[in-house]
């Protein structure tokens, strides 16, 4: 079904890196479409934060090849990937707790003035008017993010992801901290990104959120691929399936 | 929604501090500082609070203070500078070498040319800057402990300094080098005044302009009664300081050696007031670009947020390496300006100059409320600290406090700043 579509908007070719002599990634090669959410499965330990995090910039893959909308592209470090409109939403969140919230949205990006200074009211007024649309709830613009609970503090680091109209959208466990209220927040967000043609890396171990967020599951075990499947055409217990025993399912399509 | 709701029933009995939306660490600190000084008036029979003290005070105090700064920033980013003394002893004994006998001897300049005093200090400046750049290098890129670095530098540069010179005092230094380092050179009344009311209005002038930004984006602001006394605080601070620089005379005696160097006679009844030092003109300005640097710029932003979480600021593609040289860069520079206004002081390059600096700046920096935690520090925090620490040395001297006593005092109110500071954010809930 992917084969389909044209040109996808990130191709990860055969991707392997070791950490010492461990294989932490090996030869996994996985890809993601506009408008669509592909959910990135596995125990922890099995590899998913490493190979998106060579997609993110913050490690660098020893083989293999990453092509965006067809073309190949060098990813040495998160500016590289910031620079081809790469997001990303780590599970440890990447705010600086002592900051507020404009400087977090901004965080190495600072709007500045003519004269080249840091242009706080600005960042401030844009920081209020996504925080509109993502969070309305949102009030605490002058505190540092440590004073912020888990789910503001997570809608900070989505809208920094979204402020910078990123094109293709890494998020790891965005809903790992987050209550039943928030996490239904960041699911309609995903939701809504996808509508805009985004495209959606979701890292998952809740299972639900993977039946009802993705369009389709990459499973991983010990480093490696075990299959990458249509959501809409196995069930719940075919996924856990994959992720325990690392096996694909008989009679399914990748 | 609860906090909003909250805030507006509080709304009524919001005391004057929260109004003003005054920094209370700043203010404990500015009260400790005060009674410190009212006791040891009250203790020296009012000898301490005499304008020729604070002119005395405000001159020993700079040298340190500039290099607090510059620490404020090292701190932040969760490193440590020791080797600051000695970095300040290999600039001067390199402007020592310059100015007494490479210009003017060796290149033939002769005594008193007036590039000898420029070409000196940038020649400073540039190696304090190149020795510190090499120093966050070894930090940022070899990413060798900067506790180890600069515990090393420490013992490197005190004796680059002082093979540079052979251990010998340097001097007599150049003329115009010598207005930098205090009593010699002095703006004067007029000046004094004017630069004053400059920076008055200045300081009225950024109020002014943060309030209006704010209302530019309908943000909330502070009543405009609360602008109002902010402002007039800040301007009756700084000229209260001008006055009282200007109320402490040039002695006679020395007004007379002048005039007559000048082959005249000192007309009868004729008085002058030394008014701003230069040194200090130099502290205030590099205090307000610090201040801009840290707050208004990038750059600023860039260490604020790799101290608060340098993997968060990495993954968002600050380059926390070169980053860690840029902060020792600017933290050795302010080592060379601090050499040219310690030596200027002495009036001679002397080998063990700087000594022991590198803790009076570090405590400085600590007791103005810098985290050692990284991530948090003011500017104008680290210069208050040097204050207290030079007022609380030469007030102990000037008690007549036994040499031992005055060192275990100023360890001991080390400490108990960092206490203090502990307990006052464990009340305000911030993490410790």
């Amino acid at each position: 079904m992917s084969t389909e579509r044209g040109t996808p908007l990130v191709e990860m070719r055969d991707i392997s890196i070791a950490f010492g002599g461990i294989k932490a990634v090996d030869h996994v090669s996985i890809d993601l479409h506009p408008g669509e959410v592909v959910g990135l499965l596995g125990h922890n330990g099995a590899g998913k934060s490493t190979l998106i995090k060579c997609l993110s910039g913050a490690y660098q893959m020893d083989t293999g090849e990453i092509f965006i909308n067809g073309a190949r592209a060098e990813i040495r470090n998160p500016r590289d990937a910031r620079a081809l409109n790469i997001e990303t939403i780590y599970q440890t969140l990447a705010l600086a707790d002592n900051l507020d919230a404009a400087s977090n949205l901004f965080l190495g990006r600072e709007l500045v003035t003519p004269a080249g200074f840091v242009d706080d009211a600005r960042m401030e007024a844009e920081t209020r008017r996504i925080m509109g649309r993502l969070n309305p709830n949102f009030r605490k613009f002058k505190d540092p993010v440590k004073a912020l609970s888990g789910g503001q503090r997570q809608s900070v680091a989505i809208a920094r992801a979204v402020y910078f109209n990123a094109r293709i959208l890494i998020m790891d466990e965005p809903t790992a901290a987050l209550g039943p209220q928030e996490t239904q927040m960041v699911a309609e967000l995903i939701e809504e990104l996808k509508a805009q043609g985004l495209g959606i890396f979701l890292i998952e171990h809740d299972i639900h959120n993977v039946m009802k967020l993705c369009d389709r599951a990459s499973v991983m075990k010990n480093g490696q691929l075990v299959g990458t499947v249509n959501v809409n055409e196995v069930t719940d217990e075919d996924i856990l399936g994959m992720i325990i025993l690392g096996k694909k399912p008989d009679g399914v399509a990748g | 929604m609860t906090q909003s709701a909250n805030r507006q029933t509080q709304g009524a009995k919001r005391s004057l501090f929260q109004t003003l939306e005054l920094d209370t660490r700043l203010l404990g600190m500015i009260g400790a500082f005060v009674l410190l000084c009212l006791v040891f008036n009250i203790v020296t029979d009012g000898r301490f609070l005499t304008p020729r003290n604070i002119f005395n005070l405000s001159i020993q105090t700079v040298s340190v203070a500039i290099m607090a700064t510059g620490m404020v920033f090292v701190i932040v980013t969760r490193h440590i500078d020791l080797s600051v003394g000695a970095l300040l002893a290999t600039c001067s004994a390199v402007m020592g070498v310059f100015q007494v006998q490479l210009l003017p001897q060796a290149l033939g300049l002769g005594i008193g040319h007036p590039l000898i005093a420029p070409v000196t200090m940038v020649a400073g400046m540039a190696t304090g800057a190149l020795i510190g750049a090499f120093n966050g290098w070894l930090v940022g890129y070899q990413r060798i402990p900067a506790f180890i670095v600069t515990l090393g530098g420490l013992l490197v540069w005190r004796n680059v300094g002082w093979y540079l010179t052979d251990g010998q005092t340097l001097g007599p230094l150049d003329s115009h080098f010598l207005l930098f380092g205090g009593i010699e050179g002095t703006l004067g009344a007029t000046l004094s005044w004017i630069v004053g009311i400059a920076g008055a209005g200045f300081a009225v002038w950024v109020i002014w302009r943060a309030r209006a930004d704010k209302l530019g984006h309908e943000f909330p602001v502070k009543p405009a009664w609360a602008e109002v006394t902010l402002a007039g605080i800040a301007s009756a601070a700084i000229l209260g300081f001008i006055w009282i620089l200007n109320s402490y005379e040039v002695p006679a005696a020395r007004l007379r050696r002048a005039f007559e160097a000048r082959g005249e006679t000192m007309p009868e009844g004729h008085s002058e007031a030394f008014g701003l030092p230069v040194s200090v003109l130099l502290l205030l300005i590099v205090a307000v670009a610090m201040t801009i640097v840290a707050r208004r710029t990038r750059l600023g932003g860039d260490i604020f947020a790799t101290g608060g979480n340098p993997g968060a600021a990495q993954l968002s593609g600050i380059n926390t390496r070169l980053l860690t040289v840029k902060v020792f860069a600017l933290m050795g520079f302010l080592c060379g300006l601090s050499a040219i206004v310690a030596q200027a002081r002495l009036a001679n390059h002397t080998n063990d100059i700087g000594t022991l600096d590198e803790l009076r700046v570090i405590a400085a920096a600590v007791i103005g409320g810098t985290a050692l935690a990284g991530g948090i520090g003011t500017i104008y925090g680290a210069i208050l600290g040097a204050v207290i620490m030079q007022s609380l040395q030469s007030g102990m001297a000037m008690v007549g406090v036994d040499a031992p006593f005055q060192n275990i005092v100023v360890g001991a109110v080390l400490v108990f700043a960092v206490w203090v500071d502990i307990q006052y954010r464990k009340r305000t809930g911030e993490k410790v």
